[in-house]
């Protein structure tokens, strides 16, 4: 008998944990549903990167209010995570407070957790209040109705729940207080239990204990099913992200081949496909997730919906409907309705007549699109909104022709006379005699 | 004033045997929008100044593709980069300076991958780097202690990191430079890039460009410089729309430099 909560805890864990990589495979593999794109050269810059925009939070803080609640909250979550490793290990040997034999440097520790815990119950009730009572702009718009909405507010629960747990815990465990070593917050809790008899105290502790370990588990398969999921997916994202200039766009390697035909004079026009060649022509630009690379669906999931893209895109201040966050929601949602419809198809796709253009992200959208760049400088962790934007361009005029009338006159007019403008390309000097 | 520019071209270069120190990419903006050509001139008169050996393509340029590439004409945009490059290879161009963002974005950073290999420069660069090997002087002349406010062009600032060129020249002119709210890394776009010069907007309830001279008026300049032929238009349109054309100009930053002593 005396053994069944160590038994209990690690099936607890066993499954906690199970279900958790079993969602990041299924991440995994919707990621992978995306196209090729190497992006391994420079490996120093990227590390480089991940440690200074993720784990330095440096582009968080150029908005100094949210980036300090922020630096908070995720301070909190790291560091109060070494007591989760005591948790485990007591669980599982059924000790207790096992690296409270470390002595002073335990106080400490656990001192700091306990500040660190308070800290961060102000800056999420901060968070509730921008988002609930003042409502800040980036955090009504339009695509923030209905689940997203809910889902910023469960994951601010969550946390208050964890830190009053971790509180409460610290401050119903007798021996802890009496040693006195670390208790600077729980302290003032303790009284707050007077009272009530010994048993009482500990098996409110021992709730404290079970519910924090287990809130953790539950608040980590959450993660899947949310916006939060850019506490580990900005890492890879940051480490990722483009270093190439932000004007520079990629140019189409299927088109580059194309073109390099069309200018080459030895090239027979109509030859025949190689005998036994199965090569399909490649697909210009995106229609659908699939047609994006890897890179873009990591982007979609790694978003977590602050809306900074959005508050700073000249086409949705000034009221366009182009919204950039939209674009990296739907894309996301785009891709979990593709995984799911593999899931219930032995793996394989079943054209569901639904695409991410039209039913989800609107031509309108796309054409409102400056490509200034002021979304991907938004991005605290490197998402760029812009190259799914220009791919799902592409689509539209190569595969479509469906590009705004104006935007046809304009390309007839390079075709034709070299300028966006009807005008001669042997006039082209004479502004010089003018 | 025209008779004095000079302006010789690559093809007459090359029939002397000459290589010039850099090309200037004149740019479809720069060769056919009246507004720009003024520009287009006022920095020629700066390169004769300095004695800079410099050529033009003339008909033989043809615009970069830019405008086609982000409408997401990709085809368009490769045919007319490879033209190009088979043009600027033969001539072998080795250095490029141009008056336009997007082609100096296009050139410098898109053109390499398809076997366009140059240096190129933004005409603020070019002209910092002339004022700092003393080619070029420079005085305060008629714009000193006026107030002028840069409005950084997308394709120059957050899309190559350039900011610190063009306000460097006019810190030159001994005016007063005063930033606007958003500024550099978070200026607003005047609302031309991504091909938006060439169509009308979607339905808003405000045009980009009335968004961005709203910020730049706030700021109470006498001039709005800027370092973009689209952006100048943009920033011009706002100005007349918020009728305070009398009042305030919008000029390039190479205008700025020219007339600063009235060459």
């Amino acid at each position: 008998m005396t053994y069944l909560p160590n038994i209990i805890f690690a099936i607890v864990l066993f499954f906690g944990i199970g279900y958790f990589v079993r969602n990041v495979r299924k991440l995994v593999r919707n990621i992978n549903l995306g196209q090729e794109k190497h992006v391994r050269d420079n490996k120093g810059q990227r590390w480089k990167n991940m440690a200074l925009i993720a784990l330095g939070q440096s582009k968080m803080v150029r908005r100094p209010i949210a980036g300090l609640l922020h630096i908070i909250v995720y301070l909190g979550f790291i560091i109060i995570n070494i007591e989760v490793l005591e948790i485990i290990i007591d669980g599982l040997l059924g000790t207790h407070r096992i690296f409270s034999g470390i002595g002073s440097l335990y106080g400490v520790l656990i001192g700091s957790f306990e500040i660190l815990a308070l800290l961060v119950l102000g800056a999420v009730g901060l968070f509730w209040i921008r988002r609930n009572i003042i409502r800040l702009k980036r955090f009504v718009m339009p695509e923030m109705k209905g689940w997203p909405k809910n889902d910023a507010n469960i994951i601010l629960y969550f946390e208050v729940v964890l830190m009053c747990l971790f509180l409460i815990m610290n401050a119903t465990d007798n021996a802890f207080q009496v040693s006195g070593n670390g208790n600077i917050v729980s302290q003032y809790i303790t009284p707050l239990f007077v009272g009530l008899s010994e048993s009482s105290v500990h098996l409110i502790e021992r709730s404290a204990w079970w519910l924090h370990i287990i809130g953790i588990l539950i608040f980590l398969n959450y993660l899947y099913y949310s916006k939060h999921l850019h506490i580990l997916l900005a890492f890879p994202n940051t480490y990722y992200g483009s270093l190439n200039p932000k004007g520079q766009f990629d140019n189409l390697e299927s088109v580059t081949n194309e073109v390099k035909m069309m200018m080459d004079p030895n090239v027979d026009p109509f030859a025949a496909p190689a005998a036994g060649s199965t090569e399909v022509p490649a697909k210009f630009g995106a229609s659908d997730v699939q047609d994006l690379n890897w890179l873009q669906l990591l982007n979609a999931y790694t978003c977590t919906e602050c809306g900074r893209c959005t508050s700073e895109c000249p086409a949705n201040q000034t009221g366009k409907k182009l919204s950039p966050r939209k674009i990296m929601m739907d894309t996301r949602d785009r891709l979990e309705e593709v995984g799911k419809n593999i899931d219930a198809n032995n793996g394989e796709f079943k054209d569901d007549g639904k695409q991410l253009l039209d039913d989800f992200i609107t031509r309108e959208e796309l054409w409102a699109c400056t490509s200034c760049n002021a979304c991907v400088e938004a991005c605290p962790v490197s998402i760029d909104p812009l190259s799914i934007i220009m791919d799902m361009r592409r689509y539209l005029v190569m595969e479509k022709s469906a590009a705004p009338v104006e935007l046809n006159n304009m390309m007839t007019n390079i075709e034709n006379n070299g300028a966006p403008w009807p005008y001669n390309q042997m006039d082209r000097l004479n502004w010089k005699n003018e | 004033m025209s008779e004095l520019l000079k302006v010789p071209t690559m093809a007459e270069f090359m029939a002397q045997g000459k290589q010039p120190e850099v090309l200037f990419w004149v740019g479809c903006s720069g060769s056919f929008d009246d507004r720009a050509k003024k520009i287009t001139k006022a920095f020629v008169k700066l390169l004769n100044k300095a004695n800079v050996e410099f050529a033009v393509l003339g008909t033989e340029e043809s615009c970069t593709g830019d405008p086609a590439k982000r409408s997401g004409n990709e085809f368009l945009f490769q045919m007319q980069a490879v033209t190009n490059i088979e043009v600027m290879n033969a001539y072998e161009i080795k250095k490029i300076v141009t008056a336009c963002p997007h082609c100096f974005n296009t050139i410098k950073n898109e053109y390499p991958e398809l076997g366009g290999d140059y240096e190129v420069l933004h005409h603020t660069q070019f002209l910092k780097s002339l004022l700092d090997d003393g080619r070029l002087t420079i005085e305060g002349g008629k714009f000193k202690g006026k107030r002028i406010t840069f409005h950084d062009p997308c394709y120059l600032g957050r899309a190559n990191n350039v900011y610190e060129a063009p306000r460097d020249l006019i810190k030159k002119l001994e005016a007063e430079l005063i930033e606007m709210r958003k500024c550099k890394k978070n200026g607003l776009c005047c609302g031309a890039g991504g091909a938006q010069m060439f169509k009308e907007p979607e339905k808003g309830d405000k045009d980009v460009n009335i968004e961005r001279t709203e910020q730049a008026l706030d700021t109470k300049p006498d001039i709005i410089a800027a370092g973009c032929p689209f952006c100048n238009t943009m920033m011009t349109d706002g100005v007349k729309a918020k009728e305070k054309e009398s009042d305030i100009k919008v000029m390039d930053v190479a205008e700025l430099i020219a007339n600063a002593d009235d060459i």
